[in-house]
């Protein structure tokens, strides 16, 4: 019997590009990209049942068996490092975590570095790795105001293009790693969905290198 | 006590028990308390590093015990002799990405001294009929960390590179090995043998089969040669549904060897975990091998109808009219006839019980 794969996908621009590979590979489901208020949907044929929620949240959905597999970018995957297996790079979504700063920023190593981030977990472990002492400011949202207004020396973000922080008189200082779209399983359920799971995850990287 | 009065929980416990007991485990119990120290020392061996502490009355820094395993090993006796050991005990840890301490309920066993292939696979075999006791929907996946180290061993890098590149294995990140070997400069063919390895996944007998035919290591095949004894005792054991899955990476400082994780139907995460830990005995001063496995028996209340509330088949009602010795009476006979039974007052809001014993003012109108 087959069984239904349940997908979460990230709510936003990236989701959409990742439903539309996944419609590319055979998986689609229409009633998805329609105007209404339903919270599922589902494709009995096809074996699939996607849900939206926040990019950040695909991970926990994935981790505690919510969803079967998702969508979800690497900067979230190294943030929470959930239990998780990582089966596919879809190559989209592509951005660098990057440390960034004023372009003339050089770091003295004469007291503790002032990092502003809405990623602690990667910040602090590169820094680790460097035996570099820093604090930790995290922010939610417009990260790239923190060194502008001071509050930070440097920090910590995805770049896309690097547009807004050249604005902005910043600019990257060092790489961290490259950050794309992921498809994700949870553990325990690739065990008993296996099957289905490998089959949309090849149907997938056949349409990813199409 | 009757099964169908027990918890899922209490039920599977105590059915484990009886399996370990009856292949000549013997239980085990230990304290509480165990010192801080044994864990600051053996940070990497536990499930998450954030220990419970307070100050014992000597002033002495106690933990509650996070960890069975590193109780029992340190109370072992190295005198050359085998024992097997069963355990039910509860430990306190902060979950995997959760915000706080729990308390986990975990049984399971160890055996500590001479570990030759009988022991492995009967501990194997434990394994398997732990996780058929759970549900006949399960899995248990098998490894041998001496496959992957083997590879590993051919390529000059580093404990730290060899660590990054087992987290992709348990990763299945196949992307993210090639990246990081091209990063490392690991050689090709190092990189051909891990993404063999990590896409050779399925029922152990035929996997083995297949992972045996690529081209490995003397090392690694030494490690395929124990793998397919393990396979052969399953076999003559009559036990199913264990696969071959080189995802399974535990920490190489404290395992060696066999490796294992099992998993049921229903439940979002592993709910047993074992190896082969001679590693750790050399660690702790101790000499000899040892294997063992946990099962976390908390996960269970995750499995459909874990969680139903316990209501008594009879109900009897009661209000200001009725002789306290009526009742007496009434639920003696219920008793006589092997019903549960729970008494209450008429008004109080009624649990579904398939009888229903009226002692009121209006039934004995």
């Amino acid at each position: 019997m087959k069984r239904i794969i349940n997908v979460a996908l990230p709510k936003g621009r990236l989701g959409e590009k990742a439903y539309a590979l996944f419609a590319r590979a055979g998986y689609d489901c229409p009633e998805l990209l329609e105007e209404n208020r339903k919270l599922t949907f589902e494709n009995e044929a096809a074996g699939v049942r996607y849900f939206w929620v926040k990019p950040s949240d695909v991970a926990i959905y994935v981790e505690r068996g919510a969803a079967d597999i998702g969508v979800a970018g690497k900067d979230i995957l190294s943030e929470y490092a959930p239990d998780v297996y990582e089966l596919l790079d879809l190559k989209m979504g592509k951005c660098r975590m990057c440390v960034a700063g004023p372009k003339d920023f050089s770091d003295a190593h004469t007291g503790i570095l002032r990092v502003a981030t809405k990623f602690p977990a990667i910040a602090r472990r590169y820094y680790a790795a460097q035996s570099r002492e820093i604090d930790v400011i995290r922010l939610n949202g417009s990260i790239e105001l923190a060194p502008i207004l001071g509050l930070s020396d440097v920090i910590v973000d995805i770049v896309e293009t690097g547009k807004t922080l050249a604005e902005n008189g910043l600019g990257v200082l060092e790489e961290i790693e490259p950050v794309s779209a992921r498809l994700i399983a949870n553990k325990a359920h690739y065990k008993f969905k296996g099957e289905e799971i490998e089959a949309l995850r090849k149907k997938l990287e056949q349409a990813v290198n199409a | 006590m009757k099964p169908e009065t027990m918890t899922t929980q209490e039920r599977i416990g105590f059915e484990l028990r009886e399996l370990y007991l009856s292949c000549g485990y013997r239980p085990y119990k230990v304290g509480k308390f165990e010192e801080y120290d044994l864990y600051m020392r053996n940070k990497k061996f536990l499930a998450s590093e954030q220990v419970l502490t307070f100050s014992d009355t000597n002033g002495k820094l106690k933990a509650l015990k996070p960890d069975v395993t590193l109780s029992i090993v340190k109370n072992a006796k190295d005198d050359g002799r085998t024992q097997k050991l069963c355990y039910s005990e509860t430990v306190y840890r902060v979950p995997r990405n959760a915000y706080g301490f729990r308390e986990i309920v975990q049984t399971g066993l160890e055996c500590i001294g001479r570990v030759d292939d009988y022991a492995a696979g009967e501990v194997l075999m434990l394994a398997a009929r732990s996780l058929e006791k759970i549900s006949p929907r399960y899995v248990l996946d098998v490894s041998d960390v001496g496959v992957l180290s083997g590879v590993l061993a051919e390529e000059p890098i580093g404990d730290g590179e060899c660590a990054k590149l087992l987290s992709l294995v348990g990763e299945k990140n196949l992307h993210g090995l090639a990246d990081a070997c091209a990063e490392m400069g690991v050689s090709a063919l190092t990189q051909e043998r891990l993404a063999k390895l990590v896409t050779a996944c399925g029922p152990l007998q035929e996997t083995l089969e297949r992972v045996e035919s690529l081209d490995l290591p003397q090392t690694s095949r030494e490690a395929l040669a124990g793998l397919k004894r393990m396979s052969d005792m399953l076999g003559v054991y009559g036990v199913g549904n264990v696969n071959l899955d080189f995802s399974v990476v535990n920490d190489m400082d404290y395992y060696n060897g066999l490796v294992f994780r099992g998993f049921v139907e229903g439940i979002p995460a592993g709910i047993l975990a074992g190896g082969r830990y001679d590693n750790l005995l050399l660690r702790m001063g101790k000499h000899g091998e040892a294997i063992g496995f946990a099962v976390y028996l908390d996960q269970l209340e995750r499995l459909s109808g874990a969680k139903t509330a316990h209501e008594a088949e009879a109900l009897v009602l009661y209000d200001d009219t009725t002789d306290p010795l009526e009742i007496v009476r009434a639920t003696e006979t219920l008793r006589a006839r092997g019903l549960s039974f729970r008494v209450q007052r008429e008004e109080e809001p009624c649990p579904n019980c398939r009888e229903i014993v009226r002692l009121t003012k209006e039934a004995n109108v």
